[in-house]
């Protein structure tokens, strides 16, 4: 009893630091614009609420970001488990580089995305006969292009660390492929498929670049819509009621995935056997078939792209490549695309070190076994709040910092940490999904016989948590790196003129007349893009063998 | 031989895991941007720093995403003033401006520049800004001003760009098609699915393109101009980078419309390598003008600093730097324009305006409306 009361204390004394992190640079700056939009003349008035819900207007963006979320969920699951066995599962040569192509997409700027899908869209464009352009298929291609990588390296990084001998044992007792899969394979890879659902339903539901660029005016979405309410409208009220609606959703969202998981109660069974990779066989022609095809279609708009930054006149060349060391033409720049490319690897260290902190905490928090029906809502809760940054609008939270973090002792606004902080809170919830699974793989018994054998909790956790888990957390580093290089939205509100990062440079390239400005946009997205498969392909090296990447 | 070489395999593994992670140290420990550099440095000095004199602390300045002006001439005005600058830039001129009502009472800046004339009046009439008229103004920017006496003393114009319809005048002569020449011309069969616009609510030209046709058609007489545009196969992207990049004829992406909304700077951007005229035009019949303005916030913890930076943006130095850093025209006319600017760069003598005052009334009115027609 007192053992347990230590236990928990211990584990509230922990959880302060995410939680005040949290607090301050999250829950404060949203309550506070909440506050702005709910709370006129210091009294409470919800009228904003039904006059918000009436109109046509509203239940038009409400549509289709529901509609489109979902079945651009659902398609991405679909198209990257065949993927995931694919790269993950099959030996064959160059599976490395098509791995690393994957996670491409995830960090290109969705402005330059955007153009590159509306060159192959667009009437004149070598895909313009399909008459797709400013069509909502166009957004659904585009949320799945960015999002596979999260499907591959979950799923896949999961499938990879199956232990192959229960599969084997039940083919060996008769079952074919197809019941082997349904019935071994997939219960053991459900939690990485939960987990990477839910992230990937919260990327397409606040998707906001591809939408605008690629919807043009037709198609609104909750986060393009609180953007346009509070930038261009001020309407704080109704872009109040949007932010709601959207924690609602994810409150929603996370209970449902909560829903699932708890059905499956079994650990997961981690044996030194890993699975094997093997050549691939006449079995595996459907897979293969179906990655062929999504390769293509990751590797189109990114060969556009390319293509585009080779451009030089009516000719071919590497200048737009030479001149990232200037400020483009005309001055465009403040700073050279190659310190915006030092900013941003700098500020992403710091972003990384801080996720990772945080995320390893959390992760470590809501992983423990619980005892009681208390604690184990409590941790529910605890998980639950640190996916929230996903899903709610950048926008509400940045303009949140604006009016919250502007007197001691919380004096913030114009710091230059506030940009790894906030590109921290984006990577946080991917780093808390990427561990949990793992850690909560790890069979308590081992713990306790660690304590049986006279450990103390701290080397319990050095010789029997650390060695399982120091894999994946380097991966999720991999991973929160490579988020905050890629981020836009929220620095794009707080980085500061002398200090951008790269896709801030790049938005400002692509936003200023010139060729030249253009083509340096694109290599810079190219170098970007490179950068970024480089350190994730140095963390690939350092992750072999273990499950759950994010 | 076989047992060697997979040794030998193994070994390598371990040496470039090694490797790896011995860099993923050096990166962690040697790159972080709290580390001090230089830039940090100043940028950290608090601003309440009790033993310095106030006039040498740092003028904060908020500003919109464009803003590129050149670190010497900032090291300028602070060895002419004392006073360093600190330049906080994001978002455009609407989330600048709505930024700045949002923290109206507790201001993120001393001083604030880059809200246009479709956005400053409502920052004007919110009590945003102090009154500050710099006391040399040149003549040429008088006209410039908000044409509301309040206006006039809070903001000070800085620069200007006109938004005009551009053609692709090589399309055209190929095609042997005579370019439009007016907004009216744009509705003519002869110009069916030709032109791109980016749209009101989500691109800053797009807005100017919008209060052109109400300058020219009226608030009764707009919608049906735009419900005619769009019968007649007009394109609305989101932004200006797609609509000029990848639809537009002459913008590099090869694409098929040849009239697109963007400015009267654009045409020497089109001037091809080794050649010296360019190949598109500005329509100056149908340009709205945006002028964009500096003004001390009200409420500032350095007013003297931020009036000083106000009158330093009308400055010779500041006003020639303009058109090359930032794409407009200095409001100051007796400076002289880079060479293919003062060519081919044509501004309107009469552009298109409607009054600040009444775009701030009516412009939610007027978005919604459009957003209606146009995606229908």
């Amino acid at each position: 009893m007192s053992r347990s009361g230590g236990t928990r204390l211990w584990a509230i004394a922990l959880a302060v630091v995410p939680l005040a992190f949290l607090s301050v640079f999250f829950l404060l700056p949203l309550s506070g614009m909440l506050a702005r939009g709910f709370w006129v003349d210091d009294a409470l008035d919800l009228s904003g609420l039904t006059e918000t819900l009436a109109r046509p207007r509203v239940h038009r963006v409400l549509w289709f970001t529901a509609w489109s979320s979902v079945t651009a969920t659902a398609v991405t699951v679909l198209l990257g488990l065949p993927v995931a066995y694919v790269l993950y599962r099959l030996d064959f040569r160059g599976r490395q580089a098509l791995r690393a192509m994957v996670v491409m997409p995830f960090v290109l700027p969705t402005v330059v995305v955007g153009v590159a899908f509306r060159t192959l869209l667009a009437p004149s464009g070598p895909l313009g006969s399909l008459g797709l352009d400013g069509s909502s298929v166009a957004i659904l291609a585009a949320m799945v292009f960015f999002n596979l990588a999260v499907v591959v390296r979950t799923v896949g990084g999961l499938w990879e660390s199956l232990d192959h001998r229960r599969e084997d044992a039940a083919a060996a007792l008769g079952a074919s492929p197809a019941q082997v899969f349904r019935t071994v394979t997939l219960p053991a890879l459900k939690p990485g498929i939960v987990s990477a659902t839910t992230v990937v339903f919260l990327f397409c539901s606040t998707a906001f670049g591809v939408v605008l660029t690629l919807g043009g005016l037709r198609y609104g979405t909750v986060e393009t819509e609180i953007y346009i309410l509070t930038t261009q409208f001020l309407d704080l009220r109704a872009a109040a009621v949007l932010s709601v609606l959207q924690v609602l959703a994810i409150v929603v969202l996370l209970l449902l995935a909560g829903h699932t998981r708890a059905r499956r109660s079994q650990a997961l069974e981690r044996t030194g056997a890993r699975s094997r990779v093997r050549r691939p066989g006449r079995g595996d022609l459907p897979a293969i078939a179906t990655t062929a095809l999504v390769m293509a279609f990751v590797a189109a708009p990114l060969l556009t792209l390319g293509a585009r930054s080779l451009r030089q006149g009516d000719g071919w060349g590497l200048d737009s490549y030479r001149s990232l060391g200037t400020t483009g033409e005309g001055t465009a720049l403040l700073v050279p695309v190659t310190t915006a490319l030092e900013n941003s690897l700098r500020t992403a260290v710091d972003a990384t070190v801080l996720a990772l902190t945080l995320g390893v905490l959390v992760a470590f928090l809501v992983s423990r076994p619980t005892r009681t029906a208390g604690e184990r809502r409590g941790r529910a809760l605890l998980d639950g709040l640190f996916m929230l940054p996903l899903g709610v609008s950048a926008v509400t939270i940045g303009f949140g910092f604006l009016i919250t973090l502007d007197r001691p002792p919380l004096d913030l606004r114009s710091s230059p940490l506030l940009v790894p902080v906030a590109q921290a809170m984006v990577a946080l919830p991917l780093v808390v999904r990427a561990l949990v699974p793992v850690l909560r793989s790890i069979d308590p018994r081992q713990r306790q016989a660690a304590a049986t054998l006279g450990a103390s909790p701290v080397r319990t956790l050095l010789v029997v948590d650390l060695p399982a888990a120091w894999r994946p957390v380097l991966a999720a580093a991999g991973l929160a790196f490579a988020v905050s290089l890629g981020e836009f939205g929220a620095t794009s509100f707080l980085a500061r003129s002398d200090r951008p990062t790269l896709p801030v440079v790049i938005y400002q390239l692509i936003s200023r007349p010139g060729a030249e400005n253009f083509g340096m946009a694109l290599a810079a997205s190219v170098v970007l893009a490179v950068v970024t498969v480089t350190v994730m392909g140095v963390v690939e090296r350092l992750r072999v063998g273990s499950m759950g990447s994010f | 031989m076989s047992y060697i070489s997979t040794t030998t395999r193994r070994r390598g593994r371990r040496t470039s895991t090694t490797l790896a992670t011995v860099g993923l140290a050096l990166t962690l420990g040697g790159c972080s941007l709290g580390g001090t550099t230089p830039g940090e440095e100043t940028a950290e000095t608090p601003s309440g720093d009790a033993s310095r004199p106030a006039e040498t602390g740092p003028v904060v300045v908020a500003t919109h995403e464009s803003w590129a002006l050149p670190d010497e001439l900032l090291a300028r005005f602070t060895e002419e003033t004392g006073y360093r600058v600190d330049v906080q830039a994001a978002g455009d001129a609407g989330a600048l401006t709505n930024k700045l009502v949002l923290t109206k009472g507790s201001p993120i800046a001393d001083v604030a520049y880059g809200v246009d004339n479709t956005f400053a009046s409502r920052a004007v009439s919110e009590g945003v800004f102090a009154d500050h008229e710099p006391a040399d103004q040149p003549a040429s920017a008088d006209e410039l001003e908000l044409p509301d006496e309040a206006g006039a003393a809070a903001l000070t114009p800085v620069d200007y760009g006109d938004v005009c319809v551009n053609v692709d005048d090589v399309w055209f002569r190929e095609k042997g098609i005579e370019p439009p020449r007016t907004l009216a011309d744009l509705t003519e069969r002869t110009y069916q699915d030709l032109l791109v616009t980016p749209g009101a609510t989500t691109s800053s030209p797009g807005l100017a393109f919008l209060l052109a046709t109400i300058a020219e058609y009226g608030e009764d007489g707009w919608q049906q101009y735009w419900e005619e545009l769009m019968a007649n196969g007009t394109r609305v992207t989101s932004g200006w980078t797609d609509a000029y990049t990848v639809d537009f004829t002459a913008g590099g992406g090869g694409g098929d419309r040849p009239i697109v909304v963007s400015y009267a700077s654009s045409p020497p951007f089109t001037i091809p390598e080794g050649k010296r005229r360019p190949t598109t035009s500005a329509l100056l019949d149908t340009c709205y003008r945006q002028v964009e303005y500096a003004g001390v916030l009200q409420g500032a913890s350095n007013p003297e600093g931020a009036k000083a930076f106000v009158d330093f943006l009308q400055s010779q130095e500041v006003q020639a730097a303009l058109p090359d850093n930032m794409y407009v025209f200095p409001v100051d006319d007796s400076v002289e324009l880079p060479e293919v600017w003062a060519r081919w760069a044509k501004t309107p003598q009469d552009p298109l305006l409607v009054d600040p005052a009444t775009v701030a009334d009516r412009r939610d009115d007027w978005l919604t409306t459009w957003g209606e027609i146009t995606t229908r």
